[in-house]
């Protein structure tokens, strides 16, 4: 088994009295692609927030190699440069190009040589299929094109992890796919990265490891064949087919 | 209406312009200053003074000008603070202008959606360049349309600045009718020199706003 | 402790009479808006109106009107009126005209602003429902127009009642005229009554406006579409 990247250790989220985060305890290992799935408001995506500390967790612990992640923490830009997140929502700078988007960070809080992460930028930016559009703004851009950017910009830190919140969710059907293929690739090419989806055929060929999450609590993990193929528990089995109702009725077209 | 009196007077209504426009810039940089420290307390929620900073901007913007500069001018010397007619003017215009400065910026801020700001964090940065690199560039561009009706406000309030033995446009104009009669040249004099302080700013004004309007950044 | 001049306030009828003075700057300033409210709909409601002859010279009032300082406005119409007509009309008849003049022209922007900020879709889809034009207006325009527009004219009120503070400057005896009268009278027995009596002026007029902006503020929230 190779190195644990990232240690989740039993931890509780709370907003007021509502328990989001009930005791979840898992560990990422480097260049391992781990996806979350469950039914809206399991906290997906409150998981992936406190990961990147934009919440305060009220029990447990998370470490990254090694070094507690507190949103208190002094430290806490240090260690998020280490982890990069691409969200739900367009998030790009608007007022800013789409490669000064993606330099301005390395640039700032790197202090890298701008000529370099520029280069870097274009580079990355080359692979997404966006190299032409490097001075157009985040209006220009359809929403596929401004996710992709989004995950350029997140790539360009360098991260050791990589975290994606439902970053196809809010797009036309027709361009969820040019953004996949991006992540496919990075996968390929041996990044860690935690992913939450609706996508399920994507998170089976994608998945190193499936994490099925239900009011707040781990309830299946696996290997995706088996956990898609044979659910063990009777709720990943009904969330399962409410996906596999939808399948159905296009088979019989 | 008389050229040779308009022409003879013409330097008169010049200086007093020149009055104005220094007293109303002046005014109008403290009033940014003042505005922006406010908006910036509110949006960041400091403990107690926020509180102090909404008494101020109630005070402000729920009395007029000319009653603040009566009492700046009139009042304050009594409990022993005087200064003269023009820090006065400048002195009332900041604080009328900050209340009207800081709801302007307030709202460009609050407009910029969080995830901006979760987005910076996520790339590292810290809540110092969130502010600086990502926050202000957008607060201020969405800010832009009221903060030129509050510049062309402020400069319009400078009016009143007569009320204080300020001899400025108003005042001049005043004179010469009182003195002299001269009642349509002062009148024509003081419309068209308001007109060359306000016109100009008021075409940039709303310049800015076409182009915000069409060639916005919003996404 | 120093004297602030507060005694001054308490003194005869002088609380009574700063009332009765800020009474004149209120009567004028409800005067002209209850003229300028409704002309404003009519003017606001033309301009939206295709004809640009119309479109044009509403155009022309609205900006010669805004681009002024008030003051010279007051100005203007108290002694140009004069010169030019021969009319020597009272200062505060120049005030209400001048106020209303004011006030129309930018309860006109507002009402053209809430109108044209109603979406296209919002006409379509009442024509789709089978609405002729004038329902349109009475069951989909107009509702959501008034809610915009009422927290907006709110604040015009506040903004004329500060505005009239300025018609001390044409001779018109206001609150701050008996402000001066009361300080002179009192030169010599409070020579701070300054102090004491403009502060009170300056309070008498956030406790005139500020109600009225909470007001315009919690309707602003309560309405928010």
């Amino acid at each position: 088994m190779k190195d644990i990247l990232l240690k989740v250790d039993n931890i509780i989220k709370r907003f007021d009295n509502n328990t989001v985060l009930n005791g979840i305890s898992f560990d990422v290992h480097k260049g391992e692609v781990i996806v979350v799935v469950g039914p809206s408001g399991c906290g997906k995506s409150t998981l992936l927030r406190c990961i990147n500390a934009l919440e305060p967790i009220q029990g447990g612990s998370i470490t990254l190699e090694g070094e507690t992640i507190n949103p208190a923490d002094k430290n806490l830009t240090a260690l998020r440069q280490k982890v990069g997140m691409v969200f739900q929502s367009y998030d790009l700078f608007p007022h800013l190009s789409v490669l000064r988007n993606i330099t301005i960070a390395p640039e700032k809080v790197q202090k890298r040589n701008p000529k370099e992460v520029e280069k870097e930028a274009l580079a990355l930016l080359e692979r997404v299929g966006l190299r032409d559009r490097a001075n157009s703004f985040p209006r220009e851009l359809s929403g596929g094109q401004k996710q992709r950017v989004a995950i350029v910009r997140a790539l360009c830190m360098n991260p050791d992890l990589l975290l994606f919140d439902e970053v196809t969710a809010a797009l036309d059907p027709e361009m969820v796919r040019e953004v996949l293929d991006v992540m496919l690739n990075l996968a390929a090419s041996g990044r860690t990265m935690i992913i939450v989806t609706h996508e399920m055929q994507f998170a089976k060929a994608i998945a190193d490891r499936v994490i099925f999450l239900d009011a707040g609590q781990i309830v299946e993990e696996g290997d995706p064949i088996s956990f898609f193929e044979h659910p063990q528990t009777d709720r990943a089995q009904k969330f399962l087919n409410t996906f596999e109702f939808e399948s159905v009725k296009n088979h019989e077209k | 209406m008389r050229i040779d009196v308009i022409v003879r007077y013409l330097p008169l209504f010049k200086k007093a312009a020149l009055l104005t426009l220094k007293l109303g810039i002046i005014g109008i940089i403290f009033a940014i200053l003042i505005g922006l420290i406010c908006a910036l307390i509110q949006y960041y929620k400091v403990p107690i003074i926020r509180h102090l900073v909404a008494v101020y901007i109630e005070l402000s913007r729920n009395t007029p000008l000319l009653i603040q500069l009566f009492f700046i001018y009139y009042g304050l010397p009594k409990i022993g603070i005087s200064t003269n007619a023009e820090i006065c003017g400048i002195a009332g215009l900041a604080f009328l202008g900050g209340s009207y400065m800081a709801e302007a910026f307030r709202s460009g801020l609050e407009a910029v959606p969080d995830i901006q700001v979760e987005s910076a964090y996520s790339l590292g940065m810290s809540p110092m360049q969130t502010a600086f690199y990502i926050i202000l560039p957008q607060a201020i561009s969405t800010s832009m349309p009221p903060f030129m009706a509050n510049v062309i406000f402020l400069l319009k309030e400078t009016s009143v600045f007569s009320a204080i033995s300020l001899m400025d446009l108003m005042f001049t104009a005043k004179d010469l009718i009182g003195l002299y009669y001269k009642t349509t040249e002062s009148l024509f004099l003081l419309v068209v020199f308001y007109l060359i302080i306000l016109l100009p700013v008021s075409l940039l004004g709303s310049y800015i706003e076409r182009r915000l309007r069409y060639a916005g950044f919003g996404s | 402790m120093p004297d602030l001049g507060l005694d001054v306030l308490l003194k005869g009828k002088n609380l009574a009479r700063l009332l009765g003075g800020l009474g004149v700057a209120m009567r004028i300033s409800m005067i002209a808006v209850v003229i300028s409210i409704p002309l404003g709909i009519i003017l606001g409601a033309l301009m939206t109106w295709k004809n640009p002859v119309i479109k044009a010279i509403l155009r022309v009032y609205l900006e010669v009107i805004r681009i002024m300082p008030q003051m010279v406005l007051l100005f203007l119409f108290y002694f140009g009126t004069t010169r030019a007509f021969g009319i020597d009309i009272s200062g505060e008849m120049a005030s209400i005209v001048v106020f209303t003049l004011w006030g129309t022209a930018e309860m006109s922007d507002l009402v053209r602003g809430a109108l044209i900020a109603i979406p296209v879709h919002q006409y379509e889809s009442a024509e789709a429902l089978g609405f002729n034009r004038m329902q349109t207006y009475r069951y989909i325009i107009i509702p959501q127009t008034v809610r915009r527009l009422i927290p907006l004219s709110i604040n015009l009120i506040t903004r004329m009642i500060k505005t009239t503070s300025l018609i001390l400057m044409i001779g018109v005896v206001e609150v701050l005229k008996v402000g001066q009268q009361i300080i002179e009278a009192n030169r010599m027995v409070s020579p701070n009554a300054a102090f004491g009596i403009y502060l009170a002026i300056f309070m008498l007029y956030f406790f005139a406006c500020w109600p009225i902006s909470m007001l315009a503020r919690y309707l602003e929230n309560r309405w928010r579409v």
